[in-house]
């Protein structure tokens, strides 16, 4: 972590590229108000995690300081500071789903990617994570595959959707 | 009628001609969040291929009625609308082809129709409005929803939209607004029932230059998703009944404040205020009015607290979504210390039809206490789950149950219901009986709060249904009051042994002492009520909690093992 000051002349090619993609995108912000949390979103929409570099340029963007960052950065649960897999798989444990069998369907996905809680899988291409609720709950239970939802899944068809992504 | 109205009226209406009854059939596919997660824009991709020019194929906002999900019905250029349920991709591009080309129904398939006549050839087939989820429900927010494409801002306008606003800017001053907003009663729809004639009347007099309305579409609970299902499907209705209490109460901005990663609510908001905006419905001299008035949306991250109304205001200065102290109270300092009121989705949305039908009008449908509708979302054991709108005080949780989402699945018998958001337990068969309002529902351990209600059937053990809902206490408690956030993780401890058949003989009264130190000493509602699913539980089913505390065992194994997987979080 720097200081926050603008990067030094030696630094990693990687790391000036992160910092023009960041600026990219934290200037590219359409709506009229601008502030650490919205420049944190365009940040993860962009890299879809937020990295160290992007955190410090969000500082500059804003004129705030680095903690003021990491202090919203730390505390919505949607923002991520490592990249993720090629492909994530949200699986909600909400109200709803729970009493349609989401437990099961939990342990299925955990088996077939071979992990134990949410996070990425041993060879770094598929990212679990646990959602509280995906706001389909009539189609419960629900997963979303890269974002996008699918509902009344058994066991059986989230190990498919698993065996279909490790295959892509 | 303004000129500027008018002529956007005019337009709108040449449209809706053409579209319903020009030279090529309508294809309307429904798709809401619940619609995408069964299918519908697959169902959509594969129409627009297969039909080609040969019919208008749009994506229409969802009905509500999330069993019959894909739901696409065609409308015959002039004729009546036929819907087909649960039609995937495959199936959809055979029966919806074969009735496009022949002009004729598929009647094996036929779910219902919609129209003034009853189209040939659908002998047995049941009207829409007669369909046992349908036939019950009063639509007053979601009267639009699943008939218009809610990106197409015109479709709003042929069939009544902004109406209510032309009719405010041009014959009604904002204290007249605001009179009939008082007079037709309407309760706060996001949990608290406040009434909100009064909020705003917090607000009007304030003689600030700047002054917000903020709607709040945070919508984290659980099991409800009515906001999003508005937003969704009609986003305009919200976005006039924002114009009209930023009207009503002398006010100068109006945010439409969403959480991440609801795309389909955030695209179509985004998308309504640019159309609202380049019609001028919104900035400046809207409709040659004197009025003028600037919305934009607001994103927040992922957390639950952020729709307590000052941590939302937090959440979109762009900090931690913590609760603020009260006083000042939003409406003298809120956010960025202006004078700002704050409703919710449902509440807004009502406007709209209070100023285009009359106070009067609105108070006929409901209580006596509690007018207008209730937009229910039910969910879990359900056969026929979905967002029905009925009007408040009109079935019994019983009738909702049985008659409009078809009973419980499997021919089980019900255990319990569970409604008002994460915050309030399970509710036992003495509550069955309580109509489905406000004041009745609070009459129970409940809430009506936003209109979630999840259904459990004999299956479920209640220290494993509370124990989810803890879990989740736990995981979106902010942190800034300890009791709240160290008493929710205790709480999920002492829960989580109790399922394993590991509890202690004092954990029960542990857990209440618990909860008393959660509710004296935390700012905000979530540990404010934070012990209220514990407590509900207890009333209802001690039973269940005494099984495994004493025989030790999980009264209908739902428990299984002990085992939870929920994540283990607690905000820094």
């Amino acid at each position: 972590m720097s200081d926050g000051n603008p990067p030094s002349g030696d630094e990693l090619p990687a790391s000036a590229e992160l910092r023009k993609r960041a600026r990219t995108a934290l200037q590219s912000q359409q709506q009229p108000t601008v502030t650490v949390l919205s420049s944190l979103l365009a940040v993860q929409d962009e890299f879809h995690y937020v990295p160290d570099e992007a955190i410090e340029e969000t500082a500059t963007h804003v004129n705030a300081t680095i903690n003021d960052v990491w202090s919203v950065a730390s505390f919505y649960t949607n923002f991520r500071f490592t990249p993720p897999g090629e492909h994530t798989i949200d699986v909600c444990w909400g109200p709803s789903c729970h009493l349609n069998g989401a437990q099961n369907v939990i342990e299925r996905v955990h088996s077939e990617l071979g992990v134990d809680g949410e996070g990425e899988t041993a060879d770094g291409k598929l990212t679990l994570r646990y959602s509280t609720c995906l706001g389909a709950c009539a189609l419960a239970p629900v997963i979303a595959v890269d974002h996008h939802m699918k509902g009344r899944i058994s066991p059986d068809s989230a190990a498919a959707v698993v065996e279909g992504l490790k295959g892509a | 009628m303004s000129v500027a109205f008018s002529e956007l009226r005019r337009k709108a209406d040449d449209e809706w001609r053409s579209l319903t009854a020009g030279d090529k059939p309508w294809v309307r596919v429904g798709l809401g969040t619940s619609g995408e997660a069964a299918g519908a824009e697959e169902a959509h991709a594969a129409l627009i291929e297969a039909l080609g020019s040969e019919a208008t194929v749009s994506l229409v906002g969802s009905m509500g009625l999330c069993y019959a999900e894909p739901l696409v019905d065609v409308q015959m250029p002039g004729g009546a609308r036929v819907f087909y349920a649960n039609l995937g991709a495959d199936e959809a591009v055979d029966v919806v082809a074969a009735h496009v080309r022949s002009g004729r129904a598929d009647a094996a398939r036929a779910f219902a129709w919609h129209g003034d006549e009853q189209p040939a050839g659908l002998d047995g087939v049941t009207r829409l409005t007669e369909l046992p989820t349908v036939r019950p429900q009063t639509r007053l927010a979601t009267r639009l929803a699943g008939d218009i494409d809610p990106r197409d801002m015109s479709q709003y306008i042929a069939n009544g939209g902004y109406e209510a606003l032309d009719r405010a800017l041009n014959e009604l001053d904002p204290a007249k607004v605001l009179d009939e907003v008082k007079n037709s009663g309407l309760r706060g729809r996001g949990g608290a029932a406040f009434p909100t004639g009064v909020k705003w009347g917090f607000l009007a007099p304030n003689p600030a230059p700047v002054k917000y309305v903020l709607c709040n579409c945070e919508e984290g609970d659980p099991g409800a998703f009515n906001d999003k299902g508005i937003l969704e499907s009609c986003p305009h209705t919200l976005l006039e009944g924002l114009i009209l209490a930023g009207y009503a109460t002398n006010s100068s901005n109006g945010i439409i404040f969403i959480r991440q990663g609801h795309t389909l609510p955030i695209e179509n908001s985004r998308k309504a205020v640019q159309d609202a905006y380049a019609a001028g419905l919104l900035g400046q001299n809207i409709l040659g009015s004197e009025f003028s008035y600037e919305v934009e949306v607001a994103l927040t991250g992922d957390s639950y607290v952020a729709g307590e109304e000052t941590a939302l205001m937090e959440a979109i200065e762009g900090k931690r979504s913590m609760p603020r102290y009260r006083p000042p109270f939003p409406a003298a300092a809120g956010l960025w210390g202006k004078p700002s009121n704050i409703n919710n989705v449902k509440t807004l949305s009502y406007a709209p039809a209070i100023v285009r039908e009359g106070a009067e009008a609105f108070k006929r449908v409901g209580t006596e206490t509690t007018s207008g509708t209730a937009i229910l979302c039910i969910t879990g054991a359900v056969n026929r789950p979905g967002m029905y709108e009925v009007a408040m005080g009109s079935l019994t949780v019983r009738q909702a149950v049985e008659e409009v989402a078809g009973g419980i699945r499997g021919g089980k018998k019900m255990k319990m219901f569970q409604a008002g958001g994460p915050l309030f337990g399970p509710i036992g068969e003495e509550g069955f009986d309580a109509a489905i309002d406000f004041d009745s529902i609070a009459k129970t351990t409940g809430s009506l709060g936003s209109g979630g209600i999840i259904i459990g059937d004999e299956d479920v053990c209640a220290v494993n249904l509370t124990r989810n809902l803890m879990s989740f206490n736990q995981f979106e408690s902010c942190g800034k009051c300890f009791p709240c956030r160290l008493g929710m993780t205790h709480m999920v401890e002492t829960l989580e042994r109790i399922s394993c058949n590991d509890g202690r003989e004092d954990d029960l009264a542990l857990m209440q002492r618990m909860g008393s130190s959660m509710r004296m000493g935390s700012l905000c509602g979530h540990g404010q009520l934070g012990y209220n699913p514990v407590a509900s539980a207890l009333k209802y089913f001690e039973a269940d909690f005494r099984s495994h505390l004493e025989e030790k065992r999980c009264p209908t194994g739902a428990c299984g093992d002990g085992q939870m997987l929920t994540p283990t979080r607690t905000r820094p």
